[in-house]
């Protein structure tokens, strides 16, 4: 399937993504009322120091432990995208606990949130990745999938 | 067409299903559930009490579950006896159940010492199942006091999701600290302070003696009034039905990686177990949701034939308290880290060159990164250790091991 990676060696930190994820999940027409005087909340993060930078966001890994721990069932495979129901999602964290790379996290509301791919809202595709100006994040099919 | 069956309707009897069907579509599963109820997550009890979800929304895998895993589904049954020289399990209703292979997923039952008096109190429960659940919303009104015995996190769950619908809710414990077996004496008064502030009362180091009727007569000398009884001190791995079959049982039916048990065609998931726990060296009650519902597909997917292990066991929870988060994993072996705050901490344990443990109260942020190195005995000599005291990240982990699990499909 097609995914989300990260070439860390072109990234240049500026967390464009980070922006562009926020806007893609806000459900507003424009940046400017999405995120202006908002806190921002991106499911991708920018992390790193000095001339290391990458972003990080799920895996949607093959077997992934956030859905065999979930305790209320909300996170579920949709084809192979890791999805969250966040109205099953009671907000314990569990796959906070769980997530070997700290790319599930939690949301404003409790629930807890992550990347979707943009398969569930107006992008459709991942806007970290279209948005990328030095091709860091990248979409796309990188591997034969064994299962 | 082989002949599957699971007895538990819990989180590792549903997973079972899901490991059984990752091989083998065609077998034929029965799944017998003490409970009238099954597949829901079992620690959402309290939140169905906080109003938090409703029982459609408990369904763990969706209502259609068994009908979409073509699965006999018999509820509210119970299993008797388990031949394991014939191969049949028999139900309280004289059924039997011939197998080809079966796993035992009876989880554990809930544990009281024996406090004189109990038998006079006319308003007690259990916390533990749906069924408990409901009983307790029948019960409490808004005038009830509510005393909780056991302030582990069964017990503060559910002093939680009663305060909103009780009069007073009052949570004692014969330990010193809150969640004793979870929190160290560093971190446990920062839950207990939040406790508190949250409209709860909290005895501790102070349990009862006696009841009699609607009184508890505690060690302190003091005598509470209540309406409403929880018992919540414990819990112990369901394994009577296995015993009774000779299986080997430790502190619960003995597993090994395979979730194989000593008993031909049994293997056996979830809280009813005892298997290894990587951070202890040594094997433990793992009794915790997400590894009933590992082990539960471990042992379906070997049931039809597959190869798969559950080899990096350690106890692991997540936990709120009205607004607070608590996180704890792994064995608290030898402190290597220590943050403690008004309203939040940090510790660290490590041995023998890995990390073996952590207790987080407050900002849990990203904890699966430790969470991760305590599961696979990541070497801390192959890690920036003393950033990743700092916060979890991936920087700490080194290029390498980001190029593998952000540049390729994990």
């Amino acid at each position: 399937m097609k995914r989300v990676y990260v070439n860390e060696e072109w990234c240049l930190g500026c967390h464009l993504c980070e922006y562009n994820c926020a806007f893609a999940n806000s459900g507003a027409r424009d940046m400017v009322t999405a995120l202006k005087g908002k806190p921002i909340l991106p499911r991708i993060r920018v992390e790193g120091e000095g001339d290391v930078t990458y972003a990080v966001s799920c895996r949607h890994c093959r077997d992934p432990i956030c859905i065999r721990g979930c305790i209320s069932g909300a996170l579920h495979k949709e084809g192979g995208t890791v999805c969250i129901d966040r109205e099953k999602c009671v907000g314990c964290l569990t796959c906070v606990l769980l997530c070997p790379y700290g790319a599930v996290l939690p949301g404003p509301d409790g629930a807890a949130m992550k990347c979707e791919l943009c398969l569930k809202n107006a992008c459709g595709e991942p806007a970290c990745a279209a948005g990328c100006p030095n091709r860091a994040i990248v979409y796309e099919e990188r591997e034969e999938e064994t299962v | 067409m082989k002949r599957y069956v699971i007895v538990g309707g819990g989180i590792a009897g549903v997973s079972c299903v899901e490991g059984i069907r990752s091989r083998d579509p065609e077998g034929e599963i029965t799944l017998v559930a003490a409970e009238e109820t099954s597949n829901y997550g079992r620690p959402l009890i309290s939140y169905y009490l906080e109003g938090k979800t409703d029982l459609r929304r408990m369904s763990w895998r969706g209502e259609d579950f068994y009908e979409k895993n073509r699965v006999t589904a018999l509820h509210a049954a119970a299993a008797e006896k388990l031949d394991p020289a014939a191969g049949e399990l028999t139900l309280s209703t004289g059924a039997r159940l011939p197998y080809d292979a079966l796993c035992v997923c009876t989880g554990s039952h809930p544990f009281s010492p024996r406090f004189e008096g109990l038998e006079t109190v006319e308003k007690r429960f259990f916390f533990t199942t749906m069924a408990d659940a409901l009983a307790l919303e029948q019960t409490v009104t808004k005038e009830s006091r509510v005393l909780v015995v056991g302030a582990g996190f069964i017990g503060l769950k559910c002093a939680e999701g009663l305060r909103d619908r009780a009069g007073s809710v009052t949570v004692c414990d014969l330990a010193e600290h809150a969640m004793s077996a979870n929190l160290d004496p560093d971190c446990a008064p920062i839950l207990e302070r939040h406790l508190v502030k949250s409209g709860l009362r909290l005895l501790l180091g102070n349990t009862v003696t006696r009841f009699e009727g609607q009184k508890a007569h505690m060690q302190s000398g003091e005598t509470l009034e209540f309406d409403v009884l929880v018992i919540a001190i414990g819990v112990r791995p369901e394994t009577g039905l296995f015993a009774a079959a000779g299986g080997d049982v430790g502190r619960g039916i003995r597993v090994n990686e395979k979730q194989e048990t000593s008993l031909p065609k049994i293997w056996a998931a979830g809280d009813c177990t005892e298997s290894m726990d990587v951070s202890a060296g040594e094997p433990g009650v793992l009794a915790v949701l997400p590894n009933a519902a590992l082990q539960g597909f471990c042992a379906g997917a070997n049931m039809a034939g597959g190869a798969e292990v559950f080899d990096k066991g350690i106890k692991m929870n997540s936990i709120g308290f009205f607004g607070l988060h608590i996180m704890s994993a792994g064995s608290y072996t030898e402190p290597i880290y220590t943050e403690v705050a008004e309203d939040g901490c940090k510790k660290l344990f490590a041995k023998d060159g890995v990390l073996t443990g952590f207790i987080l109260i407050g900002d849990v942020a990203r904890a699966g990164i430790y969470t991760s190195l305590i599961r696979e005995r990541t070497p801390l000599e192959s890690v920036d250790l003393e950033a990743l005291k700092k916060a979890p990240s991936l920087l700490p982990l080194g290029r390498a091991y980001r190029a593998e699990k952000l540049g390729g499909a994990v």
